[in-house]
C-alpha cells in the first residue's frame, strides 16, 4: 500500500519533475549569483537618505529605488522622455551597469512555475508540488520501513544497484525536497485562492500633506531614520506634484514621506501574516538566503537520478512479479497459497501450484506470509510453502508469520497442507516448515495434507506432492516446476592455485573466463557474454551427472574480468570432487544467483570481515573492491600458515595498498591452536569498540565456525547491551553459511 | 473634488439615447516587446492638472497587484467602486489591448487627458507611461509611451 503510494505519483508525474527539478536548480544559483556581484556596505554605515540623495546626483530623474533581497541596489529613471534602470554602487551612487531582469532566468522561470502555460501550466506545477510532498513523505516511511525504524535512518544501507542508489541519493536530498515541495505547494495553494492570503492593502494614501516647496531628498529626516539594509522600495513623487510623496517600504512595513517636511506618514507595519508570507517565499527560492538556495538545488538536481532509478526499481519489480497473473484477491479466493521465502526458490514452486490450480478452475490468491490476512471468507484449502532460514527460524517472506497468526481466524471449512523446502544434510531439515504444520493445527485447523519436507528443491518430490493432493482434491494437478535456472554460463578454468594439502584440507582458487558465444547467438538477447555480477553472488555449478546444482560463493566481480571461486574438497564431495580435478583448459557449466543480502555497507564505518577456510572467497572479493579505502579489519582461521593460507599474496598487497586495514589470521595446526573466535576473543576490546562505533560484521564459512563466532560476538557485544539478533535486524550481522 | 463615474455614464447613455451626448471611443493600447510577464495596466482621466477624474479600464485581475499602478492606485484610493466591471485579464509583451467605451461628450476637447500606468512583476512600475490629451483633433493619432507601452491611440466615432 505504502509502496503504491509511493510509486504511483512517481510514475505519473517523473518527467514532469525532472523539468521542475532541473529548472529549480537553475533558479536556485540566481540568489548566489546576485549576491556575489552585490556591494553591500555594512549595517548602519548607509541610511535611505544618504542613498537617496547620492543616487538624485547622478540620477536627477529618478523615479523609484530598489533594494533586492540579494542587496543589489537598482536605480529607475527617466532620461529624454525615456525610462531606464541602473544596477548602482550604494556608496556612491553611481551607476555599476544597465539593469535588467535575465532573459534567461526569466524563460527558466515561467518553465518552472507554470510549464509556459500560463494558468493551466501554474495548476499543474501546484498539482506536482503536491505529488512530490507525498513521494518525500512515503518515501521517508519506505526508508524507515527498510531500515528498520525511524532511529535507524542513518544506517549505512545494504542491496545494490538501482535500489540501493535510490535510497541512498533520497535521504541525502529529502529534506531539500520536502521543504522545496511544502513551500511549492503553499504558494500554489494561494495562487489559486485554496488558501487565503495575506492581505496586502497597505498604508491608505495620506488626505493632508504640506504642500511645501520639496527639500532635498538626502535632508528627509524618515529616510535619514531608515538603514540600507531595511529598505525594500522607494518610490518618488511625480515630479512637480507638491502633493504627492514618497512612497517607502521597508521589511518592516510602508508608509509615506512628506516631500517638503521629511515627516514619516501613514507607517503601517507588515502584518504578521505578510512576514510568513515572505519568508515561505523566501524558503522557496532562496531570495535573500542565498545558501539555502544552493542547498536546496543540489536536492533538486538529485531528482532526475531519482526519477530514473525508481522507474528502474517499479519496472524490475513489475517483471518480478508479473510472472503471477490472474491472481484472485485475499476476499475471493477459495483457495489460498502462502509463501515463505529466503531467496526467491520456494516462489517459483508456488508459482507453478498457483496456474495449475488456475488452469483446473481454482479462484486462487498467492502471497507472502507475512501477508496473512486475519480471514479469508471464502477459502476452504490453505497451502503453506515454506523453507527454512539458518537453523530453524523462519524465511525473510515468513518473519512476522507466527505473530500474525494470533489474530488469524480461520472459516470452519478451512483445511490445509504444508511444503518444506530444504536440505536433508542439515540437521533440522524443514523445522519451520513443521513449525507452522504444528502453529495450524494448533489453530483448530484441519490437515487436507500432512506435512511433506521437498529435499533440495526436487522436482520428482513436488510432483508426486501434488499428484497426491490432487487426488484428496479430485483433480489432476500435473506440477511440473524445475527451479534450476538453464546452466547458461560456460565457463573455463584459467587458473587455479592449490592449498592445504598437507593438512588434510585440499583447497583450490579456481580463476575462471566466460566462453563467448560464437556467431550469430550472441546477438540473442539473454545469451549475452559476460553476466553481471558481484563478490558475495552465488555461482551455481552443475555436476556432471546432472544433480541439483551446488552454490559457491563469488570472490570476483565481473568488473575483475574473471569468474572467481575457492573451493574446499570435501570428503566424498561429488561437486567439490568435480571441481577440484578441473584442469585449465576444462569447461564447466554454471549460473549465477545474486545475492544481494550479503554485501559491506558503503560510508565510513568499520566492516568486520570474519570468515574461516574456504569461506575467505567473498571476503577477499571484498576487499579487492574496496577502492575507497573503507576501513575493513579481516578475522580469518585456517590450518596452517605454511599449508593453507589461502589468498596470502593478494592480502599482503591489499595491506600496503590500504583496502585491507587490518589482517588476523589464526591457525589450528600451529602452536596457537585456535580458531577464529578465539582470535576474536582475544580482540575482544578492539571489536567492541567497532561494533560501538557502527560497525558491520559480515561472517563467511561453515556452520559450526558461524556459531562459534556468533556465540563469541554475543559475548563481546554483551557489555554494549545489544546481541546479534539486533544487529541482524539492523542489516549489521550477515552471514553467508554453507 | 468634482468627479464621475464614467461606468455610470455608460449607462445613462444606453438608458437614454435622445438626453445624453455620447459617443463610442476606442482606445488600443500597443506594448512593447519585453522579457516578462503580463503587464497590468490602468487607464484612466484625469484633469490638466494631472487630478484622477475616473477609471476607463484595469487590465489584470490580481488586486494586490494594484498599488503598483501608482497615479492611477492614488486616484482611484483603490476603491473598488471605482473600477468595477472595468477589469480584464493582463495584456502580455508585445500584444494590444483594445477596449471600446461609451464616454459623455463634455469629456472631449476639455483639457482631460487619458493617462496609463504600467506595471510588470519583478521589473520597474511606470507612472503615467503616456499620456494622452483626449481632443478630436488627437483621435487616431498614436502617442508614445516611455515604458511597456508603445503607443496608445483613441479612435472617436
Amino acid at each position: 500500500m505504502l509502496r503504491k503510494f509511493h510509486g504511483l505519483p512517481g510514475l505519473f508525474a517523473g518527467l514532469f519533475l525532472i523539468v521542475l527539478s532541473v529548472t529549480g536548480a537553475v533558479l536556485a544559483l540566481a540568489p548566489a549569483l546576485d549576491r556575489a556581484s552585490a556591494v553591500i556596505p555594512g549595517a548602519g554605515q548607509v541610511s535611505v537618505a544618504e542613498l537617496a540623495g547620492r543616487i538624485v546626483a547622478h540620477y536627477p530623474q529618478t523615479e523609484q529605488i530598489v533594494r533586492t533581497y540579494s542587496g543589489n541596489v537598482i536605480v529607475y529613471y527617466s532620461r529624454d522622455g525615456q525610462a531606464g534602470a541602473d544596477l548602482v554602487n550604494p556608496l556612491t551612487g553611481e551607476g555599476i551597469a544597465p539593469y535588467g531582469s535575465s532573459a534567461f532566468f526569466g524563460w527558466v522561470k515561467d518553465l518552472h512555475r507554470a510549464f509556459m502555460l500560463d494558468d493551466a501550466g501554474r495548476a499543474m506545477a501546484g498539482v506536482l508540488a503536491v505529488f512530490m510532498l507525498i513521494l518525500c513523505i512515503s518515501g521517508m516511511f519506505l526508508l524507515a520501513r527498510r531500515t528498520g525504524g525511524w532511529a535507524n535512518l542513518l544506517r549505512p544501507l545494504s542491496g545494490s544497484g538501482s535500489k540501493r542508489i535510490h535510497a541512498e541519493l533520497a535521504r541525502f536530498a529529502v529534506l531539500g525536497l520536502l521543504l522545496s515541495a511544502l513551500t511549492g505547494t503553499f504558494m500554489s495553494a494561494q495562487r489559486f485562492g485554496l488558501l487565503p492570503e495575506a492581505p496586502e492593502i497597505g498604508p491608505r494614501f495620506p488626505a493632508e500633506v504640506s504642500g511645501g516647496q520639496p527639500a532635498p531628498v538626502g535632508s528627509l529626516k524618515a529616510l535619514g531614520n531608515v538603514d540600507l539594509g531595511g529598505l525594500r522600495e522607494l518610490v518618488f513623487p511625480y515630479p512637480g506634484d507638491p502633493q504627492d510623496v514618497y512612497s517607502l517600504t521597508t521589511s518592516g512595513g510602508s508608509g509615506f514621506v512628506d516631500q517638503a517636511t521629511g515627516e514619516l506618514l501613514q507607517y503601517q507595519p507588515l502584518a504578521k501574516g505578510s512576514v510568513v508570507q515572505q519568508w515561505i517565499v523566501s524558503l522557496h527560492t532562496g531570495e535573500g538566503l542565498w545558501w539555502l538556495g544552493l542547498i536546496l538545488g543540489a536536492a533538486a538536481l538529485i531528482v532526475p537520478v531519482l526519477s530514473v532509478t525508481g522507474i528502474t526499481i517499479w519496472w524490475q519489480r513489475r517483471r518480478s512479479s508479473g510472472k503471477l497473473p490472474d491472481n484472485i484477491g485475499a476476499a475471493r479466493a477459495d483457495t489460498v497459497i502462502l509463501v515463505g521465502s529466503e531467496g526467491n526458490t520456494t516462489w517459483g514452486f508456488a508459482r507453478e501450484l498457483h496456474a495449475s490450480l488456475g488452469k483446473v478452475g481454482f479462484k486462487v490468491h498467492c502471497s507472502e506470509m507475512n501477508a496473512l490476512a486475519e480471514h479469508y471468507p471464502q477459502a476452504s484449502r490453505l497451502f503453506v510453502l515454506t523453507s527454512t532460514y539458518g537453523d530453524g527460524d523462519a524465511p525473510a517472506s515468513a518473519r512476522r508469520f507466527m505473530a500474525r497468526l494470533d489474530n488469524f481466524r480461520p472459516g470452519k471449512a478451512l483445511t490445509f497442507a504444508v511444503l518444506g523446502f530444504g536440505d536433508r544434510q542439515f540437521p533440522n531439515f524443514c523445522k519451520f516448515a513443521v513449525d507452522v504444520d504444528k502453529a495450524l493445527a494448533g489453530k483448530g485447523l484441519k490437515r487436507l495434507h500432512s506435512i511433506e519436507r521437498i529435499d533440495r528443491c526436487s522436482t520428482s518430490q513436488f510432483s508426486k506432492w501434488g499428484d497426491k493432493i490432487g487426488q484428496t482434491i479430485g483433480t489432476s494437478l500435473g506440477l511440473d516446476y524445475n527451479p534450476l535456472p538453464p546452466a547458461s554460463v560456460e565457463l573455463e578454468l584459467v587458473e587455479r592455485a592449490d592449498y592445504g594439502l598437507s593438512v588434510e584440507a585440499p583447497t583450490s582458487i579456481l580463476r575462471f573466463k566466460v566462453v563467448e558465444q560464437g556467431g550469430w547467438r550472441r546477438y540473442v538477447p539473454g545469451n549475452r557474454k559476460t553476466p553481471s555480477f558481484e563478490a558475495g553472488d552465488l555461482l551455481g555449478v552443475v555436476p556432471p551427472n546432472g544433480q541439483a546444482p551446488r552454490f559457491y560463493s563469488l570472490a570476483s566481480s565481473a568488473t575483475d574480468g574473471v569468474v572467481e571461486i575457492c573451493v574446499r574438497k570435501q570428503p566424498r564431495g561429488l561437486c567439490s570432487g568435480y571441481l577440484y580435478e578441473l584442469k585449465p583448459g576444462n569447461r564447466i557449466s554454471s549460473f549465477i544467483r545474486h545475492n544481494p543480502g550479503f554485501r559491506p555497507a558503503t560510508g565510513s564505518n568499520p566492516v568486520i570481515l570474519i570468515g574461516a577456510g574456504a569461506g575467505i572467497g567473498p571476503l577477499a572479493g571484498f576487499i579487492r573492491k574496496n577502492a575507497s579505502r573503507n576501513p575493513m579489519y579481516l578475522y580469518w582461521g585456517g590450518r596452517s600458515s605454511q599449508s593453507d593460507f589461502l589468498y596470502q599474496p593478494e592480502l599482503g598487497r591489499y595491506l600496503d595498498d590500504h583496502r585491507l586495514t587490518a589482517l588476523n589470521t589464526v591457525f589450528s595446526r600451529s602452536d596457537e591452536r585456535a580458531y577464529v573466535q578465539d582470535k576474536l576473543k582475544q580482540d575482544e576490546s578492539a571489536v567492541r569498540q567497532m561494533v560501538n562505533a557502527g560497525a558491520q560484521i559480515l561472517v563467511c564459512g561453515g556452520k559450526d565456525m558461524a556459531a562459534g563466532v556468533k556465540q563469541v560476538i554475543d559475548e563481546i557485544l554483551k557489555p554494549l547491551a545489544t546481541d546479534v539478533e539486533a544487529l541482524r535486524a539492523d542489516g549489521r550481522y550477515l552471514e553467508d553459511v554453507y | 473634488m468634482k468627479k464621475f463615474v464614467l461606468a455610470f455614464s455608460l449607462f445613462t447613455a444606453l438608458a437614454l439615447p435622445a438626453y445624453a451626448q455620447a459617443r463610442d471611443v476606442t482606445f488600443t493600447t500597443e506594448l512593447q516587446s519585453y522579457n516578462g510577464d503580463g503587464a497590468y495596466l490602468a487607464l484612466y482621466l484625469t484633469d490638466a492638472a494631472g487630478e484622477y477624474q475616473g477609471t476607463l479600464w484595469v487590465s489584470g485581475k490580481k488586486s494586490k497587484y494594484y498599488k503598483h499602478l501608482g497615479g492611477w492606485a492614488r486616484g482611484s484610493g483603490l476603491n473598488p467602486a471605482e473600477y468595477d466591471g472595468l477589469t480584464g485579464a493582463s495584456v502580455t509583451s508585445g500584444r494590444t489591448l483594445k477596449i471600446t467605451l461609451n464616454l459623455d461628450d463634455s469629456l472631449i476637447d476639455n483639457g482631460y487627458e487619458v493617462r496609463v500606468d504600467s506595471a510588470v512583476e519583478d521589473m520597474r512600475d511606470i507612472r503615467a507611461d503616456v499620456v494622452a490629451p483626449l481632443t478630436t483633433e488627437g483621435s487616431g493619432k498614436p502617442v508614445s509611451g516611455r515604458g511597456y507601452v508603445r503607443s496608445l491611440t483613441y479612435d472617436l466615432q
